[in-house]
C-alpha cells in the first residue's frame, strides 16, 4: 500500500522554506515580482508616487469587498462567485432607489447598503436553490447566469418607471442613463470620512474602516457554528453529511452571504468611483474579483479573509501601478489590455490546478 | 504438444516493500482446468494481473520469477502481447459497450471488413464491416457456450448472467485463444446460471483451451477443476487434485492461521450478565452499490466487541452505513429499546453511536483541516460543544484546544500539533484522528470499519489494541466490520459473518477455520437453499 509516512516531528527550516514556496505558489511570486518591477519603473520615471500610492489605498478599500463577497462561496463548496453580477445589480437598483428618493450623504449611503443587503440576500438565497441542482458545475452555470442576468437587467434600466431626472435620459423621459454621477448624493462618503493626507498620500480612512469592519466581521462569522459548519460542508460535503449537516441548507446561506456581500460591496465602490454604470457594465465584475482572490492564495475550494486582502491589494496595485508607466513605456490603453490579461491569466491558472492552491503535492 | 501450456514459476511480487505474492509456483496443461482460491487479499488478482501483464504490476516495479507458455520464456508486458499470446481474461467487472450489440460487443476491433472504394484511396480503415459473417462468428461463439441468444440484441438490459456469458463468447471467438482467465465468473451468477457457465468451461477445456478459474465458491471448484490451488496471504498453501480434497479441507487452507485470541478469555464471565441487547437490528436492508445489505437481523450486546466479518461485495460494509444514514436503508433500528428513525445521521448520532468509516480520506477526514478541527467539529455541529454564547454561537477556542491536547496525548496522535493538516499524517496516526472524532462524541455505540485498511503492520496492532482498550475501560460497545478475519478474531467476542447481504451465523472467535470458511462461503445458504 502506498502510505505516506512523513512528519513526526517539527520540519526543519528547508522544509519550512520549501512548505512557504509552496503555499505560497509560484503565480503569486510572478505577480509580486511583476508589482515590484512595476514600483521601480514608476520611480526611475519620476512618476508622481504620493499620487500612485493614494490611488492604490483607494482602490484597495472600494474592491475589498466585493472581493470579500467570494469568500463565503468558497468556503461553501460552490467555487468562486462567477454570478457576482447578480449581487452587483442588486446594489445598483439600492443605489438608484436611494437617488429615487432623493436621499444624499451618509443616510442615502447607509440606505444603499442597507437595501443592496436585502436585496442581495434575497437574490442570493433564491441562486442557491439553483447552484444545488448543479453541482460540480458551479462555475460554468455561474458565469454564464451572472451573464444572463446582466442582460435581463438592460431591459429593467430600460423599462423601470424612475422619475428623477438625474437618472432618466433627458430625450423622451423614460429609462436610466448608463452612467449616472453621484457626486452630489453618496459620491465619496465613505473616502472622505476621516479622510487625511501623510507626506502627500491622501489616506482615505472611511472607506479603509469599512472595509476593516467586514473583514472583522467576516471572520469572526468564521468561527461561529455556522461558520464552521459552512467551511466543513465545502471542504467536505460527506463529512459534512456524517456530522449531521444539512449540506444543500450550507450551500445556500453561502451563496446569500456572497450576493448580499457583493451588493454592499457595488455600493461602497460606487460611491468612491462617483458613478453607477449601468447595463453592460457588471458583465466582467465578477472576474476581477474572483481573479483578485486566487491571486491572495485562495483556491476553489479554500479561502480565508487574509487571502481576499492579499489578493485585493497585489491586484488594484498593479493596476493602478502599470497604468502611468505603460502609458509611458509602451501605449495609450496597454494598462487595460494587461489587466484583462492578469485576471484572466491567473483564473486559468487557479483553475487547471484541480485541488488545492497549489501545495498538494 | 506435450509439456504444460503455462507454468508460472515462484512469482513473487512486493507493493512497496510489502509482499503480496510469496513464490508461487502454477502449471496447467493443455485442456486443464485450474481452479485458485483464496480469501479477498490473497493474491489471486495480483497473480492475474502479472498473467496478463497490466500497466499496474511495471508501474509498481513489476514481479520476480519466470513465466513461460507453451515452452518458452513470456514475460508479458503488455494486455495486447498477452491477447496475442492467446490469453483470454474475463474480469469480474463487465467491460462491455452497453449501448452496442451483442455481436458488436463480442466482434469488438477484430471485425472482418470488406475493401470498397474509400478503402482503396484511404486505406484499411474505411474497409466496411462484413456484417453476415459478424454475426455468423458471433453465433458460433454463443452456440459453443449452449447460450440461445439473438446475436442483434443491445447488451444493455441484458440479464447480468447473460452479459458474463457475452464476455466469455468474446474471449471464445478470438480464434488463438489457448488460455482463458475467469475471475469469479459466477459471483453474480444465478444457481442455473453458474451451472451452464461450468458445464461450459468443461467443454472448453475437452477442446483443449486451459482454463484458470478463480473464485470463491468451494463446491464449484470441486466439481469443475482438474487442479486446484489455495493461495493465502500471498502464499501457495497447497495445490491438489479435487479427489484429495473436500470443502472444509479448502476452507480450513483457505482462511487458515491458527489465531491466539488473548483478548475475550477474561470476559466470558461476565457474558451473561447482561441479557438486554444494547442495539438491535430488524430486516435491515441497504441499498449501498457493492456491499448491498438484504434483510439482517441482529442483536448487540452491551459493553462487547462484535465482529461483522464476510467476503467482499457480501454487504458486511453496508450494515454500519445503513445504521449510520450514509445510505438508504430500511427496517428497524432500537438502541436501549428506542426505535431510530433511518436514513438521518443526526438521528443516528443523537442516539449515541459514531462512526469510523472505511473511507477514510472520503468521508472520515477533512483533509485540508487541522488535526484540531477534524477531532471536534463533528461534536460541534451535532451536539453543540465547544461553543460559547456571545450573541452567537462562537467556537469556544480554548475548550477544543484543551480537548485536542488530550486526545493526541490520549491515542498517542503522532503530529507536530493540533494545527497540523490531517493530510500530512501518515495513515495510521490519520485513522487515530478518525477514532478521535468518533470519541469526542462519547458514543455509546461505536462503529469501526476496515479499521486497518491502508495501514502499515505496526500500527496495525496499535489501532487494534486502542479499540479493546476504549471497551474495556470506557466501556464503549465496538461493532468492528473487517476483511481481515484474523484481525477480527484477535479482538471480538463474537463474529456474525454476513452472506450476500444476509446474516450467514454468528461464530464464536475460535471456532475452527473450516467453520469460517464454510460459513464465509455460504455453505449454510447453500444448504437451506437445497432443502427448500
Amino acid at each position: 500500500m502506498p502510505e505516506e509516512c512523513l512528519i513526526s516531528q517539527k520540519p526543519t527550516l528547508k522544509e519550512r522554506i520549501l512548505d512557504f514556496y509552496r503555499d505560497f505558489g509560484v503565480a503569486r511570486l510572478i505577480i509580486f515580482a511583476f508589482l515590484i518591477f512595476l514600483l521601480a519603473s514608476a520611480f526611475a520615471l519620476k512618476l508622481p508616487m504620493e499620487q500612485i500610492l493614494s490611488s492604490v489605498l483607494t482602490r484597495f478599500g472600494m474592491n475589498g469587498i466585493l472581493v470579500l463577497a467570494m469568500i463565503p462561496s468558497i468556503q461553501s463548496g460552490t467555487g468562486p462567485n462567477f454570478a457576482l453580477p447578480l449581487g452587483i445589480t442588486c446594489g445598483i437598483v439600492a443605489i438608484t432607489l436611494s437617488i429615487e428618493l432623493n436621499m444624499a450623504g451618509f443616510s442615502g449611503f447607509f440606505f444603499s447598503v442597507g437595501v443592496a443587503a436585502l436585496l442581495g440576500a434575497a437574490t442570493g438565497f433564491l441562486y442557491g436553490f439553483l447552484l444545488n441542482r448543479v453541482k460540480g458545475q458551479e462555475l460554468t452555470v455561474g458565469t454564464y447566469f451572472g451573464f444572463s442576468i446582466v442582460s435581463l437587467m438592460c431591459i429593467f434600466w430600460f423599462l423601470a418607471p424612475y422619475k428623477s431626472p438625474e437618472m432618466i435620459w433627458p430625450y423622451g423621459g423614460s429609462g436610466l442613463r448608463v452612467t449616472i454621477a453621484l457626486q452630489d448624493r453618496i459620491g465619496k462618503v465613505l473616502d472622505n470620512f476621516l479622510a487625511f493626507d501623510f507626506f502627500g498620500v491622501t489616506v482615505p480612512t472611511g472607506l479603509l474602516l469599512f472595509f476593516a469592519l467586514f473583514c472583522t466581521g467576516l471572520w469572526l462569522f468564521s468561527r461561529t457554528r455556522t461558520g464552521i459548519a459552512l467551511s466543513t460542508v465545502g471542504t467536505n460535503p460527506k463529512f459534512a453529511e456524517s456530522s449531521g449537516l444539512n449540506v444543500n441548507r450550507y450551500r445556500i446561506i453561502g451563496s446569500t452571504i456572497s450576493q448580499a456581500l457583493g451588493a454592499v460591496g457595488i455600493v461602497v465602490y460606487a460611491q468612491s468611483f462617483g458613478f453607477i454604470q449601468l447595463y453592460m457594465a457588471p458583465l466582467f465584475m465578477a472576474f476581477f474579483a474572483v481573479a483578485s482572490i486566487l491571486i491572495g492564495g485562495a483556491s476553489l475550494k479554500k479561502s480565508t479573509v487574509t487571502h481576499a486582502v492579499i489578493g485585493t491589494f497585489l491586484f488594484q496595485s498593479i493596476l493602478v501601478v502599470s497604468m502611468p508607466v505603460a502609458n509611458i513605456v509602451v501605449a495609450d490603453n496597454i494598462a487595460d489590455v494587461i489587466r484583462i490579461i492578469i485576471s484572466n491569466g491567473i483564473i486559468l491558472y487557479a483553475l487547471t490546478r484541480k485541488e488545492t492552491g497549489g501545495d498538494l503535492s | 504438444m506435450t509439456g504444460p501450456r503455462l507454468e508460472m514459476k515462484n512469482i513473487t511480487k512486493e507493493y512497496f516493500g510489502n509482499k503480496v505474492l510469496k513464490g508461487i509456483n502454477i502449471s496447467v496443461q493443455p485442456g486443464e482446468v485450474h481452479a485458485i482460491v483464496g480469501e479477498n487479499g490473497a493474491g489471486k488478482s495480483t497473480l492475474m494481473n502479472i498473467l496478463f501483464g497490466m500497466p499496474v504490476i511495471h508501474n509498481t516495479g513489476g514481479y520476480k520469477g519466470k513465466i513461460t507458455f507453451n515452452g518458452s520464456s513470456a514475460p508479458i508486458s503488455s494486455p495486447e502481447e498477452a491477447m496475442e499470446m492467446g490469453i483470454g481474461m474475463v474480469h469480474q467487472e463487465f467491460m462491455l459497450l452497453p449501448g452496442f450489440t451483442i455481436m458488436e460487443n463480442i466482434k469488438l476491433n477484430r471485425e472482418p471488413t470488406l475493401p470498397n472504394i474509400w478503402s482503396s484511396i484511404f486505406g484499411e480503415k474505411m474497409r466496411t464491416l462484413d456484417i453476415p459473417r459478424m454475426r455468423r462468428d458471433a453465433k458460433a461463439a454463443l452456440e459453443r457456450l449452449d447460450l440461445n441468444i439473438d446475436e442483434m440484441l443491445q447488451v444493455a438490459g441484458l440479464p447480468v448472467g447473460f452479459m458474463q456469458f457475452v464476455e466469455i463468447a468474446r474471449e471464445l471467438d478470438k480464434t488463438s485463444l489457448q488460455l482463458l482467465v475467469l475471475d469469479e465468473p459466477t459471483a453474480v451468477l444465478t444457481e442455473n446460471d453458474a451451472e451452464t457457465l461450468l458445464k461450459s468451461v468443461r467443454r472448453m477445456a475437452n477442446e483443449g483451451i486451459s482454463v484458470l478459474f478463480i473464485t470463491h465458491r468451494l463446491d464449484e471448484v470441486l466439481s469443475v477443476a482438474d487442479r486446484i490451488t489455495v493461495l493465502r496471504d500471498g502464499e501457495q498453501v497447497a495445490t491438489m487434485n479435487p479427489s484429495e480434497a473436500t470443502v472444509e479441507k479448502l476452507a480450513e487452507l483457505m482462511v487458515g492461521r491458527k489465531i491466539k485470541s488473548i483478548l475475550h478469555k477474561d470476559r466470558e464471565a461476565d457474558s451473561d450478565r447482561n441479557t438486554q441487547p444494547l442495539l438491535s437490528i430488524k430486516n435491515l436492508h441497504v441499498q449501498m452499490p457493492g456491499e448491498e445489505v438484504n434483510g439482517v437481523d441482529l442483536e448487540v450486546m452491551p459493553g462487547e466487541i462484535l465482529g461483522l466479518g464476510g467476503l467482499a461485495g457480501h454487504g458486511k460494509i453496508g450494515v454500519a452505513n445503513g445504521i449510520m444514514g450514509f445510505y438508504p436503508a430500511s427496517g428497524e433500528i432500537t438502541v436501549k429499546g428506542k426505535q431510530i428513525p433511518l436514513n438521518s445521521s443526526i438521528a443516528s448520532l443523537n442516539s449515541g453511536m459514531a462512526f469510523v468509516s472505511e473511507d477514510r480520506r472520503g468521508v472520515g477526514l477533512l483533509l485540508e483541516e487541522s488535526v484540531e478541527m477534524n477531532i471536534i467539529v463533528q461534536a460541534m455541529q451535532s451536539q453543540g460543544k465547544f461553543l460559547k454564547r456571545r450573541i452567537i454561537e462562537m467556537m469556544d477556542a480554548k475548550t477544543a484546544r484543551k480537548h485536542t491536547d488530550r486526545m493526541i496525548k490520549d491515542l498517542d496522535i503522532r503530529c507536530t500539533g493540533p494545527e497540523q493538516l490531517t493530510r500530512r499524517l501518515s495513515g495510521g496516526n490519520q485513522q487515530k484522528v478518525c477514532i478521535a472524532k468518533a470519541l469526542t462524541l462519547e458514543p455509546n455505540i461505536l462503529f469501526v470499519s476496515e479499521p486497518t485498511r491502508g495501514i502499515d503492520v505496526g500500527a496495525k496492532r496499535l489501532i487494534l489494541d486502542l479499540l479493546v482498550e476504549l471497551n474495556r475501560k470506557s466501556g464503549v460497545t465496538i461493532v468492528m466490520t473487517s476483511s481481515e478475519l484474523s484481525e477480527l478474531r484477535s479482538i471480538c467476542d463474537r463474529i456474525a459473518i454476513i452472506y450476500k447481504g444476509r446474516l450467514e451465523g454468528i461464530l464464536s472467535p475460535d471456532e475452527s477455520n473450516a467453520k469460517y470458511g464454510l460459513m464465509m462461503a455460504g455453505a449454510l445458504a447453500h444448504k437451506r437453499k437445497a432443502a427448500s
